[in-house]
C-alpha cells in the first residue's frame, strides 16, 4: 500500500502502522506466520520485502513455534529480529518465548491482542498475552494506532539496550486498533535511523573467530544464578523505558512514561485499565467530571515489569479503584491486572478499595456506559466505604 | 559466590571446546572392551561414536577415552559382523 502523507498525518490502521515501523526499523530477520487479526503486519510487511524496500530476510515458517525457533536463532546470530502474532500464535510459541528471555535475545514482537480458545473467537481480549505475562518477555501495552507505532520504536531501544538484553511485546487491541483507521504522525526515515542506532550483538554465533554456545545445559549448580541475573534485568528495565519514553519524547515530541494518569491527582474513584478501553473510559470521565464528580484513570503502560511503587503511588490517594480486566487468570479471585494492582497497593499505609471487573472478551463491547456504571459504583464504595461485590463480569 | 555473579549473560559459554572439560564418564552403566586381536582399525566405530571417545593413534584404534565414555555401546553394536572387536560389559560387577 502507498502511503502518502498529508499535512504530516496520515490515516493507517494499527496493522499497516506496525507493518510501516518495522519498514523504518530494517531489521534484519523477520520469520513470522501470519494469524488474524495480526495478519496485515506480515503481509504488508512481506510486500515490502518483495519489493525490495527492506533489507530483511523474511523467513517463511510452518507454525508459530518455528517462527519465534527462527527468531531465537537468528538473534543469537546476531540479527535484529523482529515477527509479530495473535491469540493461538502466542500460545503457541510459549515454550520458545521463554527460551528468547532466558538467552537475553534483545526480539521484539507485536501481539495484537485477541482471545484464546475455546471457543474458538477471533476479536479482542487479553488472554494471549496475559498468558506469557510469566515468560519474562517486557510487556508495553498500546491504547491507539500512534502509540503502537512509536512503541515499536522505543521497543527497539529498550530490547537492545545493555543494562536489559530482553525480549519485547509490543501490544496492541485486536480489531479495535489493528483495524481502524487513525490519523498519525509518522517519523522520517532518517530520524527514526537515528534514534535506534544500529544493532550491535556482544555475542553472535556467526562471529566464527570467537565461536560461543547458546542453549548450553545448566544444573542446581548454576541455573538460580542466571534466573537471578535475568530478573534483576527485566527489573532494570523499568527506568530504560522511562529513559527512552522521555527520549522520544524530546525528539519526536510524544512523550511516554510508565503509565498515563487521566485526571487522576484529585480523583475519589478510578478505573485501572488496559490499552485501548482506556480511550473508551476517558470518555465517560470527562462526562462525569462535567457532572461535579472527582473521577480518573489509570491506564499502565508498562505491564512487564510491573512497576508497582509508581502504580501505588499514583493510587495513594483514590479511595475506591476498579480493575478492569480484559481476561480472566481463571484463579477464581479476578483477573491479571487486579491481582497485580491490588499487590502493589498493600505497602500502603492506606490503602484504597479494590475490585475486579472483568470486561470485553472475546471482543464484546466495552462502552461509556459501562464504564459510567463502574464509577458509579466506584462512588457509592467511596461513599459508604463498603465493597459490595469484590468481583464480577461486566459487559455481559 | 563472587565468581557465580560473573557468569556469562544468558548462560552463553564465550569459549569454544569446553565440553572435554566435562567428565562424563562417570555416568557409564556399560563398558567397552577391545579385543585388539580382533580389531580391523576400520575406525566405524571412531565416525560413529557421539562422545568422541574413541581413541585413535596413527590411524590404529587403540582404546576408548574411560572420562567421556558413558557406556551407549554405539562401538559394539556398529563394529562390524564378521569383526566384533568390541563388546559390553557391567561396569561394576
Amino acid at each position: 500500500m502507498a502511503i502518502t502523507m498529508i499535512k504530516g498525518q496520515v490515516g493507517l490502521t494499527g496493522n499497516s502502522a506496525i507493518a510501516y515501523a518495522m519498514k523504518q526499523i530494517n531489521p534484519d530477520v523477520c520469520a513470522a506466520y501470519p494469524i488474524t487479526p495480526s495478519t496485515q503486519v506480515v503481509e504488508e510487511f512481506s510486500s515490502y520485502v518483495a519489493d525490495g524496500k527492506v533489507d530483511t530476510e523474511f523467513i517463511t515458517v510452518e507454525s508459530e513455534h518455528s517462527a519465534m525457533s527462527a527468531c531465537i536463532g537468528a538473534s543469537a546470530a546476531g540479527a535484529r529480529v523482529m515477527t509479530a502474532t495473535s491469540s493461538q500464535g502466542l500460545a503457541l510459541m510459549w515454550e520458545m518465548l521463554y527460551i528468547a528471555s532466558g538467552m537475553r535475545l534483545p526480539i521484539v514482537l507485536t501481539d495484537v491482542n485477541r482471545a484464546l480458545s475455546a471457543p474458538i473467537n477471533i476479536h479482542c481480549d487479553h488472554s494471549d498475552s496475559m498468558g506469557a505475562r510469566d515468560s519474562g518477555w517486557i510487556q508495553i501495552y498500546s491504547e491507539t494506532v500512534q502509540e503502537a507505532y512509536d512503541n515499536l520504536f522505543q521497543a527497539v531501544r529498550i530490547a537492545e539496550n545493555e543494562k536489559v538484553l530482553l525480549p519485547v511485546m509490543v501490544c496492541l487491541d485486536g480489531f479495535i486498533t489493528s483495524h481502524a483507521i487513525e490519523n498519525i504522525s509518522l517519523i522520517v526515515d532518517d530520524d527514526i535511523k537515528q534514534f535506534i542506532g544500529e544493532y550491535k550483538a556482544q555475542h553472535p554465533l556467526l562471529d566464527t573467530d570467537h565461536p560461543v554456545t547458546y542453549g548450553a545445559m545448566t544444573l542446581p549448580d548454576t541455573y538460580i544464578e542466571f534466573k537471578r541475573q535475568q530478573s534483576e534485568a527485566i527489573a532494570r528495565a523499568k527506568d530504560v523505558v522511562s529513559e527512552i519514553g522521555k527520549e522520544f519524547g524530546n525528539r519526536f515530541g510524544r512523550e511516554y512514561g510508565l503509565m498515563e494518569k487521566y485526571k487522576l491527582d484529585d480523583a475519589e474513584a478510578a478505573i485501572v485499565i488496559l490499552s485501548s478501553a482506556a480511550g473508551t473510559t476517558k470518555v465517560a470521565v470527562d462526562e462525569l467530571r462535567k457532572a461535579g464528580k472527582k473521577v480518573g484513570i489509570l491506564r499502565p503502560r508498562l505491564f512487564r515489569p510491573f512497576p508497582f511503587e509508581e502504580i501505588a503511588g499514583a493510587l495513594k490517594n483514590v479511595k475506591a479503584v476498579a480493575v478492569l480486566d480484559r481476561a480472566d487468570s481463571m484463579s477464581g479471585f479476578g483477573g491479571p491486572l487486579f491481582n497485580e494492582i491490588r499487590s502493589a497497593l498493600y505497602e500502603l499505609e492506606k490503602r484504597p478499595k479494590v475490585v475486579s471487573r472483568i470486561f470485553g472478551l472475546g471482543g464484546r463491547d466495552y462502552m461509556v456506559k459501562d464504564a459510567v456504571q463502574v464509577f458509579d459504583e466506584l462512588l457509592g464504595i467511596f461513599k459508604t466505604g463498603k465493597i459490595e461485590t469484590l468481583m464480577k463480569y461486566i459487559t455481559l | 559466590m563472587a565468581e557465580k555473579k560473573n557468569l556469562p549473560i544468558g548462560g552463553v559459554i564465550t569459549e569454544a571446546g569446553t565440553a572435554h572439560e566435562y567428565v562424563t564418564g562417570g555416568w557409564r552403566k556399560l563398558k567397552p572392551l577391545l579385543d585388539k586381536g580382533k580389531c580391523t582399525n576400520c575406525l566405524i566405530c571412531w565416525v560413529m561414536c557421539p562422545d568422541s571417545a574413541i581413541v585413535v593413534q596413527d590411524g590404529k584404534m587403540i582404546g576408548f577415552d574411560m572420562e567421556h565414555c558413558k557406556g551407549c555401546g554405539i562401538c559394539a553394536e556398529e563394529c562390524p559382523d564378521k569383526v566384533k572387536a568390541i563388546k559390553m560389559e557391567e561396569e561394576a560387577g
